[in-house]
């Protein structure tokens, strides 16, 4: 009880101004640390890539693990590419591009998650050009598109309609 | 692949007729003892640890190790024995350079480090984590220990401080309606969370078990999230961003969604569902002393509130006996139950279901691959089933 006024007091004396214990953040401050990407494209950097230099990079940071075609390997490293229609088969094999909604999450998740032992280190325009490869190599775009901060949120993944919402409690179980 | 934990068995109450059957008796110590300690270590007689991935895998820092179910007592995992899954593995983090920042849709941005977090009124909650992924063996291929089938679920007492605290202080502006909260490890792993469960009972927690958070566990602050699946209880958390809608991150889309037979896929399930899991007598053990009485025991949890009821089948599911449960009930956490039960020293099964304070009532695996099919993968909290030979050994299929 004694716990819960407490908080209601503070609650109450924070929204009156009364103290306040965070430090403003600054714009540089936020800058710096804020790399969030939205599914409308907001937050992507301004930058460029192509197929064929992307082809290039993932040759030498990328197919390590995810293998020259980005098939995987072993079951240890996923399957990028392939597995079309296979996502409602007894079989589904889950890919960037049989199973991936959105392309904004393939520049997100490249920049803040790969190379896997040296995540980080990719130049942007190296992301979107490592983003236009694995999405030709789904046939998602052209051999010739440019990906860019403009025209990345404006491809339409195959899966794009796959999601639901939750819909549990959704088995009912018999006493 | 050897698997040490499914070669081992124990033996139910070993110890016990060890030390019966012993014909030394215990003499009084005739030398001094070891002295005090900085730090404490558990006896070295004790070997019950977490069942980590096998050493040739080539992605060390990414992966589950698994708690000791089985070995538990109460509900209160030992912090050295929580489970872990990491996806770029245990940043070595300052907490004097470790900063929480808010910002997005916000008045004020602001930040954050752990000692202006304790200035806060702190609030303590025993609640569990349990990665959504736990029990995705049961979908059909049920494993052979409750480490293997349930490890991945751990249940501690955390201290820190209300996140709608923090975010009064930032003000959030109407349209603000997600929090994208982000980790500080390699990966940056980042989840969207919407923004009521926040405001409801989420944390940022700095201290598990009495004691500074553990490195594993996101040292030095975790976003805790009572009741919702671990991997949204971002550790190392770094940054809250207030939004209007979901960032669609890998872990929301790519993983930890639910693939239904007709090809879609549930997204952001969030509440764990009420499960048991019998512990002792349990998969690898056996009853070693034949025909007669022992004590069934084992976990109950819900993310949607406390466990009301819990029930033991010894029957192959024929009748059902109510199991005496821990007191008091804690919300989202575990629940010990227990039930003495006389073993006529046939061939049987174990299994428990639980009911939560919804109502809700735990299913059979039959009836939970019969809504989802066997390709859903995370959220199964279906009833664990153990059989019983006539030897006494427990198995998690019909003949061992």
């Amino acid at each position: 009880m004694w716990r819960a006024l407490s908080l209601l007091a503070l609650a109450a004396a924070i929204s009156f101004g009364q103290t306040r214990i965070g430090k403003p953040a600054t714009e540089d401050q936020i800058k710096a640390a804020d790399i969030t990407v939205f599914p409308d494209g907001r937050g992507l950097p301004a930058g460029k890539g192509t197929v064929a230099k992307g082809k290039d990079l993932f040759k030498s940071k990328c197919a390590v693990c995810h293998n020259d075609h980005g098939e995987g390997r072993q079951g240890q490293y996923p399957a990028l590419v392939g597995g079309m229609g296979t996502i409602n088969t007894p079989k589904p094999v889950k890919t960037v591009g049989s199973y991936w909604p959105y392309a904004t999450t393939v520049f997100d998740y490249i920049r803040r998650a790969m190379p896997y032992d040296q995540p980080g280190t990719l130049q942007t325009d190296e992301i979107y050009s490592a983003v236009a490869f694995i999405l030709n190599a789904n046939g998602i775009i052209g051999e010739n598109d440019e990906m860019n901060e403009k025209t990345l949120p404006k491809v339409k993944m195959p899966n794009r309609d796959g999601f639901i919402p939750d819909a549990r409690p959704d088995v009912k179980a018999k006493r | 692949m050897k698997n040490p934990s499914r070669r081992r068995l124990l033996s139910v109450g070993a110890g016990l007729a060890a030390l019966t059957s012993c014909s030394k008796k215990q003499e009084a110590p005739s030398a001094l003892g070891a002295p005090m300690s900085p730090y404490g270590e558990r006896s070295p007689r004790e070997k019950s640890v977490r069942l980590t991935p096998p050493p040739d895998t080539k992605t060390p820092s990414t992966g589950a190790s698994r708690t000791p179910l089985q070995d538990s007592y109460g509900i209160i995992t030992p912090s050295a024995l929580h489970f872990e899954r990491h996806h770029s593995g245990i940043p070595d983090i300052d907490p004097a350079a470790h900063q929480l920042l808010i910002h997005g849709l916000v008045e004020q941005p602001l930040y954050y480090t752990v000692e202006d977090l304790k200035r806060f009124p702190s609030v303590t909650q025993i609640h569990f984590v349990e990665c959504s992924g736990n029990g995705r063996t049961e979908y059909g291929n049920p494993a052979p220990t409750p480490q293997e089938s349930h490890g991945l679920s751990s249940c501690s007492e955390w201290t820190g401080v209300p996140v709608k605290l923090l975010l009064a202080e930032a003000k959030l502006k109407p349209e603000a309606k997600w929090v994208i909260a982000e980790g500080a490890d390699a990966c940056r792993l980042t989840r969207s969370i919407p923004l009521d469960k926040l405001i409801d009972d989420a944390m940022i927690v700095y201290a598990q078990n009495g004691e500074p958070i553990r490195p594993a566990q996101g040292y030095p602050m975790r976003l805790f999230l009572p009741g919702w699946e671990g991997n949204t209880n971002i550790k190392w958390v770094h940054r809250l961003m207030a939004a209007d809608g979901p960032s669609m991150t890998t872990h929301e889309t790519a993983y930890y969604t639910d693939l239904l037979p007709n090809g879609k896929a549930r997204q952001f399930s969030f509440e764990l569902e009420a499960k048991s899991v019998i512990t002792r007598p349990s998969g690898g053990q056996k009853l070693a002393f034949g025909p007669g009485q022992y004590e069934i025991s084992g976990l109950a949890w819900s993310g949607r509130g406390k466990i009301t009821r819990v029930e033991v089948s010894v029957d192959r599911g024929k009748t059902w006996k109510d199991a005496e449960m821990s007191q008091p009930a804690f919300s989202k956490a575990f629940t010990r139950f227990r039930l003495p039960w006389n073993w006529d020293g046939s061939a049987t099964t174990l299994q428990s279901r639980c009911t939560d304070e919804t109502g809700y009532l735990q299913p059979t695996a039959d009836e939970m691959i019969e809504v989802r099919g066997r390709n859903f993968g995370y959220h199964n909290n279906s009833i664990k089933v153990w059989y019983i030979q006539a030897d006494g050994s427990v198995s998690h299929v019909a003949s061992a």
